[in-house]
């Protein structure tokens, strides 16, 4: 329940605010968003599998976002910016898939 | 509440109330889970009812995991992060809505495209002076070449008038030399003809003959030729120039008047203001003389 009203509450304040994301924060943002849902993703199959835990979702939750944004930090030192920006997408985006079909498997059984 | 009795060991934890293995979220292995119903009891159960699963939940519970729930805490803190991942997410697919193409672009990339623009930029720019060149050019050389060949037309008329080429017009003398005993001779009308000349004469023809730079005035008194064509008395000439000048010229002492006089003959003269010049010349090509285009002279 907390997590799903925490995603309404955000997204209908995130439109109803409209903030102007700070240009350093521009290049992170997507990233970081990509890699909290990748977190999210994670711990809902974890509860369907039975083995949630607060902690390690949040902590997960943390590192995955201050990782990834991390990375494209050090990607955008070295030049290479872009480029990792693509790889860290594509690995959340794999991840993201696989936990959905596991979600799937839990709910559908297939 | 009834699912909290269940015996089964996995239903058990539920989101905030157990603390689940360490085994990371994220690689928890995908098997599919035997129960479906677990959605159900985590959506009832989810909040409060810490106490009563416990117990049985404990033993079934991989070993090792006695850790105990932190109700309030985890659940504030999974709620401030789901939270904050909303309004990044609203925000995110706002700024990314808006069209601000550029706005996620990296800096090399926009440097990139900076440079582009700017390259761009100056294309166009030496374009627009181009053409903005061009345009005053071709102004200037309408404005030029009109004025040009209205010169050039002038020229050309005023040539033409000068050579005989064109017919002309405007204010002269009518003037009659009447030699009816046949003795004005070939000097009388070529002083005629000079003396008109000199007073301002710009055009003139006798009888029907346009006179120019090359007329000769040639044959015996009384079968007088201009330009070889025979002209009989009385000789008509008419003169576009001053009128006054033209007539005190041929007036003075010693002038034509006087002289016609003396050969038996008489002039008339009679000013006009409309006084038609229409015979015309061929255009004589020169044969030998060539323009001097040098300036240097």
């Amino acid at each position: 329940m907390i997590p799903i009203l925490g995603l309404a509450v955000g997204i209908v304040l995130g439109l109803v605010f409209d903030p102007t994301v700070p240009l350093w924060l521009q290049p992170y943002l997507p990233i970081a968003v990509v890699a909290a849902l990748d977190a999210v993703f994670g711990g809902f199959r974890a509860r369907l599998d039975g083995i949630f835990d607060a902690k390690v979702f949040v902590i997960s939750f943390v590192s995955n976002v201050v990782v990834a944004a991390l990375v494209v930090f050090l990607g955008d030192q070295l030049g290479v910016g872009a480029q990792l920006s693509t790889a860290v997408v594509v690995v959340l985006g794999i991840r993201i898939f696989g936990n959905a079909a596991a979600i799937r498997r839990h709910v559908f059984r297939a | 509440m009834s699912d909290q009795q269940r015996p089964e060991p996995d239903r058990r934890p539920e989101d905030d109330v157990h603390p689940g293995d360490d085994v990371p979220d994220l690689d928890a292995p995908g098997s599919g889970a035997p129960d479906l119903d677990a959605p159900a009891p985590a959506a009832d159960a989810a909040d409060r009812p810490a106490q009563p699963p416990e117990p049985p939940a404990e033993p079934a519970r991989r070993p090792g995991r006695p850790r105990r729930r932190r109700d309030p805490l985890a659940a504030a803190l999974i709620g401030v992060l789901t939270l904050l991942l909303g309004f990044a997410f609203a925000v995110q697919v706002r700024t990314t809505g808006t069209g601000e193409d550029y706005s996620s672009l990296r800096e090399e990339d926009l440097v990139r495209i900076l440079d582009d623009l700017d390259a761009r930029e100056d294309r166009l720019r030496e374009q627009i002076a181009d053409q903005r060149a061009a345009l005053r050019d071709l102004t200037n050389d309408d404005s030029q070449s009109e004025a040009a060949l209205q010169e050039a037309q002038e020229r050309a008329e005023a040539l033409g008038i000068l050579n005989g080429t064109v017919a002309a017009q405007g204010p002269g003398l009518l003037m009659t030399i009447r030699d009816p005993e046949g003795r004005v001779r070939v000097a009388d009308l070529l002083d005629a003809v000079q003396e008109l000349r000199g007073a301002g004469a710009e055009t003139m023809q006798i009888d029907g003959v346009r006179v120019g730079v090359s007329t000769a005035v040639t044959g015996d008194p009384g079968a007088l030729r201009v330009d070889g064509v025979e002209v009989d008395s009385p000789y008509e000439i008419r003169v576009i120039g001053s009128a006054q000048d033209l007539e005190t010229a041929m007036n003075i002492p010693g002038g034509v008047v006087d002289r016609v006089g003396r050969q038996g003959g008489s002039v008339d003269i009679e000013q006009s203001e409309t006084v038609v010049v229409d015979a015309l010349r061929q255009l004589d090509r020169p044969q030998y003389a060539q323009p001097d285009t040098d300036d240097g002279g």
